[in-house]
C-alpha cells in the first residue's frame, strides 16, 4: 500500500498544536506506520514538496511570508487541515487586529518599534495589517478548532483522513477547547 | 375562560402535545421534552424575541416564528428542527462570532459559555463570514465585576434582570446596529454607578464571558444561575 | 362650529380673497425654501407695497415641480413662473393681471401638470398652510362635520372600506379593515397615531403634505378617531422636518381655537385632541412597534408581532397607526363619497398615489397620479424622461425595502401587486430614476449601508447580517470579491430576510435581490473583469495588481 504523504506547518501560533500532536504518544507510531511525514517543523526538510496528501496548519496568517507560504502549500496539498483556533479563528494572534500593528509593536518594543518597523520590510517578514484565519486566505478542507485540539481529537482526525474519510470534528472539540 | 385553565392541543415535531393557552411554543416544547435552542431567552425575565435562535416553522404561516414569544394555538403544527432552521441558526451563531472578538481560549467563560456550547451543538467548526475585529473597550472599574464588550452578544439579559428583578435599571443600551452597546447608567464607568446595587445578577445571567466576577477568573464554574428560579418562585412566579 | 358657521368662514375668506386683487403666490415648502424663496417673498412684498394696483403676496405650499424652484403663481389666471429670483420681483408684480412674463413662464400645458390627478395634494401650492380659513374655504373640515353629524362610526369605517383605500406607508394593508379592527376592540382608551417618520432616501411626500396642507392630515386623524372610538391622537414627526413641525403646531392651535379639535368637537359628544411627538432621527421608528415604543418614551426598537398595535399599541391600548398620506386621503373620501374614490385607480389599488420623483429625470418634484398609471408614463411623460440624452437604466421604488426596476418593465402599471411581482414594493412613494451613470452594485451597497446604519441592533440577523452584506458588497465594488463572496451575499439575503424581527431587516436584502435579478451581469463584471461599466466603482486595487 502506498503510504500517504503528511505535512505539518507552523504559521503564527504558539506551537501548542504541534505539542498536542506529540501528545499522541504511542499512537504516533500507529500514525507513522500509515503515512510519511514529508515536511514539518519536527523534521529537517527545507522546502515544501509537491503532491502532499494531508497538511496540518497550525497558526494564523500574520505576515506576508505566512500568506505566501500558505498559498504555495495549498497548491501542493490535496487535503488542507486548519489545526487549532489560531488557524481556524485567528485566536490570540488576531487580538492585535483591534489595536493595529503599529500600536502593538510600540507597546512591545517601546521607542525601538520605529526602527523595527523600518527593518521589518527588509529581509524580515512584513506584518500584514490584519491577522486572518487560514480559510480567509486559501480554501480549507477540514477545520479542527481547539486551543490546542486534544491529542485524542488530532488522532481521530488523522485516522479518519488517512482512511480517506471526512472526520466528524465538533463532537470532540470546540473553539477554545 | 381563564387562559391558564384553558388547554390547547398541538403537534410539535410530530409529537401530540397539550399546553395551557397562556404558554409559548418554547414552554410547550420543553414540557414535552423537545429542545429548541435559545440565547436571549432566560427563565425568570421577560422575553424579547431578539436572538432568533428559537425560530420555528409553523404550518400555515409563511414566516418563521420565535418560539419564546409565540403563544400556542389549537391545532398548531410546529417543526423545531428543519434543514432550513438549522442552517439559519448556524448562520446566526457565525454572525455573532464574526461580529465581536470572541477569543474562547483566553475567555473566563471558556467551557461554561452558552455561545460556545451552541456553536458546538450546531457543529460549527469555523466561521465563514469575515471577522470584523472591532475595537471595543473593557470596563474594569467596578470593585467586583468586569464588563468586556468584546464578548457581548447583546442578548440584554443583564438589562432585563437588572430592571425587572433587581429593580435598579442600571443597565441599558446605547447606539444603533453593530454599534449598539450595553451601558451602565448614562454610559458612565460601572464603578461610579450610583444605581448599581452590586447584586451581581447581571453577571450570573450573562451567557458569555462579557460580564464576569473578578475573583472567578480561571475557575471552572464562573456563573451560577439558579438564584433566578428561586427568586421567581418566591415572588409568586409560576416558573 | 356647525356646517353653516363653517360655510360662513369659507364664504368670508373667499370674498376677502376676491376683493384683495391679484395674488402672487410663492412656494414656501422646503424645496423652494432651499432656493431662498423666503427672500423672494420679501422682495415681492416690498414691490407689492409700492405697486399702485392691489396685489397680495402669499406664501403657499408645494407646487410640485421642485426642480424648477423657486416657483411663483399669479392668481386669478394661474400663471406659473419658474426659477424666480428676487430681482424678478418688480417685473412679476407689474405684470400681475396683465400679460404674463414669457421669460419666466412655466407652461401648465405640459404633461407634468396635465397628467396628474390631485386629491391628497388638491390644496397644495394653492393655500397658505398657516391659515385655517383658507383650508376651510377649500371645503376643509366639511368631511369631518359630515362624519360627526350624519354618520355613525361604523358607517365611517364602512365608507373607508368601500373606498378601497390601502395603507400609503408602503405595505398596502386595507385601511378600512385596520380601522374596523381597532373599532371593534373593547377598550375605553384607544389611540390614533399618524406616522410622519418619513425616512426613505428619495422620499418627501409626507413632508410636502405636512408643509403644504397640515389641516388635511388633522382632519383625517379626527375622522379616524371618531370612527375607531379614540379620543387622543399622536402625530409622530421626525425632527429633521422643522418646517412641517412648525406648521403642524400652528395648525393644531388654529383648529383648537375654532373648536375643530379638543373637547366636544363641533358641539357633538365626540372629543379628540392631537399631540405632536418628535422623532429623534432613527429610521426604524417608522416601523409601527418601534414608533409606539418611541412615543412611550422608550428606546425606539421594534418588538415581535403579534400582538398587533390594533390590539395592543401605545401603553397596551388598541392603537390605529396610519401614514400621513393615508390620513390625508380620508377627508376627500368622506366628503365626496367612497364610490367617487373607488372609481379611480385599478380594481385592487384604488385612488391616487403621491410620488416624490427624483434622480436622473428632467422634472424632479412631487406628483400625484391615479394608481395603475405605467412607470413609463410617470417617468417619461410626467417626469420628462432622462436628461442630457443619457440612457434610462432603472427606477428605484420603495426605498431601502424596495428594489430597482429595469427598462423592460416600464409598461407595468404602478399598483401594490405589480410592483411586488417585480421584486420591488410601492413603498411610501419615493421614486429615484437612474441612468447609465449609475452602478447597480453601488446602488445596492448604498441601500445596504443605509440599513446597516439604521438597524436598531436588537435582532442578530439584521444587526450583524447587514454589516456582513455591506462588507460583501464593498468587496464587489472594490474589485476584491470572489464568487464565494457573492454566494455568501446571496445566502445572507435569504437568511436575513427570513429571520429578522421587523420589516427593516426582513426587507433589507430587497435592493440586493432586485439588482441581482436584473443586473447580475454587472455583479459578475465587478468580480471577474474587475470592471465597473458605469465608472462609479474604483476597482482600483485589482487594477494596480494587474499593472
Amino acid at each position: 500500500m502506498n503510504r500517504k504523504k503528511l505535512a505539518t506547518v507552523w504559521l503564527d501560533g504558539c506551537s501548542g498544536c504541534h505539542m498536542s500532536i506529540l501528545d499522541m504518544d504511542e499512537r504516533l507510531l500507529e500514525i507513522a506506520g500509515q503515512c510519511e511525514l514529508v515536511y514539518s517543523p519536527l523534521v529537517d526538510q527545507k522546502t515544501f514538496p509537491a503532491d502532499v496528501d494531508i497538511t496540518l496548519v497550525e497558526g494564523a496568517v500574520s505576515s506576508d511570508a505566512d500568506a505566501e507560504k500558505i498559498r504555495r502549500i495549498r497548491a501542493r496539498t490535496r487535503m488542507l487541515v486548519s489545526l487549532g483556533d489560531c488557524a481556524v479563528t485567528g485566536n490570540v494572534p488576531a487580538m492585535r487586529n483591534s489595536f493595529g500593528t503599529e500600536k502593538v509593536l510600540r507597546r512591545a518594543y517601546g521607542d525601538a518599534a520605529g526602527a523595527l518597523l523600518q527593518v521589518l520590510g527588509q529581509g524580515v517578514p512584513q506584518l500584514l495589517p490584519q491577522v486572518r484565519p487560514v480559510h480567509e486566505v486559501v480554501f480549507v478542507d477540514v477545520h479542527v478548532p481547539g486551543c490546542p485540539p486534544s491529542a485524542e481529537t488530532i488522532y481521530s482526525v488523522l485516522r479518519e483522513l488517512l482512511a480517506g474519510r471526512k472526520p466528524d470534528v465538533t463532537s470532540g472539540t470546540r473553539f477554545g477547547a | 375562560m381563564n387562559p391558564a385553565a384553558e388547554v390547547k392541543t398541538l403537534v410539535i415535531d410530530e409529537m401530540d402535545v397539550s399546553a395551557r393557552a397562556d404558554q409559548t411554543i418554547l414552554e410547550a416544547a420543553r414540557d414535552a421534552g423537545a429542545w429548541i435552542p435559545t440565547l436571549c431567552h432566560l427563565d425568570g425575565v421577560g422575553d424579547i424575541g431578539a436572538c432568533r435562535m428559537c425560530l420555528v416553522e409553523v404550518k400555515g404561516s409563511n414566516r418563521l416564528l420565535p418560539a419564546c414569544v409565540t403563544r400556542v394555538e389549537e391545532g398548531m403544527a410546529v417543526t423545531t428542527h428543519s434543514e432550513r432552521l438549522v442552517k439559519y441558526r448556524r448562520m446566526i451563531l457565525e454572525l455573532l462570532f464574526a461580529e465581536r472578538n470572541h477569543v474562547c481560549a483566553v475567555c473566563v467563560a471558556n467551557g461554561a459559555c452558552e455561545l460556545q456550547t451552541l456553536a458546538q451543538l450546531h457543529g460549527l467548526d469555523h466561521v465563514q463570514f469575515p471577522y470584523r475585529f472591532p475595537a471595543l473597550p473593557v470596563d474594569g472599574s467596578h470593585e467586583r465585576f468586569s464588563m468586556d464588550h468584546n464578548r457581548c452578544v447583546l442578548c440584554t439579559r443583564c438589562v432585563r434582570v437588572c430592571g425587572e428583578v433587581e429593580g435598579a435599571h442600571t443597565w441599558d443600551l446605547m447606539g444603533r446596529g453593530v454599534h449598539s452597546r450595553v451601558i451602565t447608567d448614562l454610559s458612565q464607568p460601572w464603578g461610579t454607578s450610583e444605581t448599581c446595587t452590586s447584586c451581581g445578577k447581571c453577571v450570573q445571567v450573562c451567557p458569555t464571558g462579557a460580564l464576569f466576577e473578578k475573583n472567578k477568573v480561571g475557575t471552572k464554574l464562573p456563573k451560577s444561575r439558579d438564584f433566578l428560579m428561586h427568586l421567581s418562585v418566591m415572588r409568586g412566579g409560576d416558573r | 362650529m356647525t356646517l353653516e358657521e363653517l360655510e360662513r368662514i369659507a364664504a368670508g375668506t373667499k370674498n376677502a380673497r376676491a376683493a384683495g386683487g391679484h395674488e402672487v403666490n410663492v412656494c414656501l415648502a422646503a424645496g423652494c425654501l432651499s432656493q431662498h424663496s423666503d427672500a423672494l417673498k420679501e422682495a415681492l412684498e416690498k414691490e407689492a407695497r409700492k405697486a399702485s394696483a392691489s396685489c397680495r403676496v402669499r406664501g403657499t405650499g408645494c407646487m410640485g415641480l421642485c426642480s424648477a424652484g423657486p416657483l411663483v403663481s399669479v392668481e386669478p389666471g394661474g400663471v406659473l413662473y419658474r426659477n424666480v429670483k428676487p430681482e424678478d420681483a418688480p417685473a412679476i408684480v407689474r405684470s400681475a393681471g396683465g400679460e404674463p412674463l414669457r421669460r419666466l413662464q412655466c407652461s401648465r400645458d405640459q404633461a407634468f401638470f396635465q397628467r396628474q390627478v390631485h386629491i391628497v395634494t388638491e390644496n397644495s401650492g394653492k393655500l397658505d398652510p398657516e391659515k385655517i380659513e383658507e383650508y376651510i374655504a377649500a371645503d376643509g373640515y366639511k368631511g369631518m362635520i359630515r362624519a360627526l353629524t350624519e354618520m355613525t362610526p361604523a358607517a365611517v369605517v364602512q365608507e373607508i372600506s368601500r373606498s378601497g383605500l390601502r395603507g400609503r406607508g408602503g405595505a398596502g394593508y386595507p385601511t378600512g379593515l385596520k380601522w374596523g379592527t381597532v373599532a371593534k376592540t373593547d377598550s375605553a382608551v384607544k389611540y390614533v397615531v399618524c406616522n410622519a417618520d418619513e425616512g426613505d432616501p428619495g422620499a418627501f411626500m409626507d413632508r410636502s403634505v405636512l408643509e403644504s396642507d397640515p389641516q388635511r392630515v388633522l382632519e383625517g386623524m379626527i375622522i379616524a378617531g371618531y370612527a375607531v372610538g379614540a379620543s387622543r391622537g399622536y402625530l409622530y414627526v421626525r425632527a429633521e422636518y422643522p418646517l412641517a413641525l412648525k406648521r403642524l403646531e400652528t395648525a393644531i392651535g388654529e383648529a383648537r381655537q375654532l373648536g375643530l379639535l379638543g373637547i366636544n368637537i363641533c358641539g357633538t359628544a365626540f372629543s379628540f385632541d392631537i399631540e405632536v411627538r418628535i422623532g429623534g432621527g432613527a429610521y426604524v421608528c417608522g416601523e409601527e412597534t418601534a414608533l409606539i415604543a418611541s412615543i412611550e418614551g422608550k428606546r425606539g426598537t421594534p418588538r415581535p408581532r403579534p400582538p398587533y398595535p390594533a390590539q395592543s399599541g401605545i401603553w397596551g391600548m388598541p392603537t390605529l397607526i396610519n401614514n400621513v398620506e393615508t390620513f390625508a386621503s380620508v377627508p376627500a373620501i368622506v366628503r365626496r363619497g367612497a364610490e367617487w374614490y373607488a372609481a379611480l385607480g385599478t380594481p385592487k389599488s384604488k385612488g391616487t398615489k403621491v410620488f416624490a420623483l427624483s434622480g436622473k429625470v428632467k422634472n424632479n418634484g412631487l406628483i400625484e397620479v391615479p394608481m395603475g398609471m405605467t412607470l413609463r408614463e410617470i417617468i417619461f411623460e410626467i417626469g420628462g424622461g432622462v436628461p442630457e440624452g443619457r440612457k434610462f437604466k432603472a427606477v428605484q421604488t420603495g426605498g431601502p425595502s424596495g428594489g430597482c426596476i429595469p427598462e423592460q418593465f416600464l409598461d407595468r402599471p404602478v399598483d401594490y401587486e405589480s410592483l411586488r411581482e417585480l421584486g420591488s414594493i410601492m413603498g411610501s412613494g419615493g421614486m429615484v430614476v437612474m441612468d447609465d451613470t449609475s452602478c447597480m452594485v453601488n446602488v445596492a451597497r448604498f441601500f445596504m449601508e443605509f440599513c446597516m446604519a439604521e438597524s436598531c441592533g436588537k435582532c442578530i440577523p439584521c444587526r450583524a447580517g447587514t454589516a456582513q452584506m455591506h462588507e460583501m458588497l464593498t468587496r464587489i465594488c472594490d474589485g476584491r470579491a470572489t464568487h464565494k463572496d457573492l454566494e455568501m451575499l446571496i445566502s445572507l439575503c435569504d437568511m436575513v430576510g427570513a429571520t429578522s424581527l421587523c420589516g427593516l431587516g426582513q426587507a433589507a436584502p430587497n435592493p440586493v435581490l432586485s439588482t441581482l435579478r436584473y443586473f447580475q451581469d454587472e455583479y459578475l463584471e465587478h468580480i471577474e473583469a474587475k470592471r465597473c461599466r458605469a465608472g462609479v466603482c474604483e476597482c482600483g486595487a485589482a487594477a494596480e495588481v494587474r499593472a
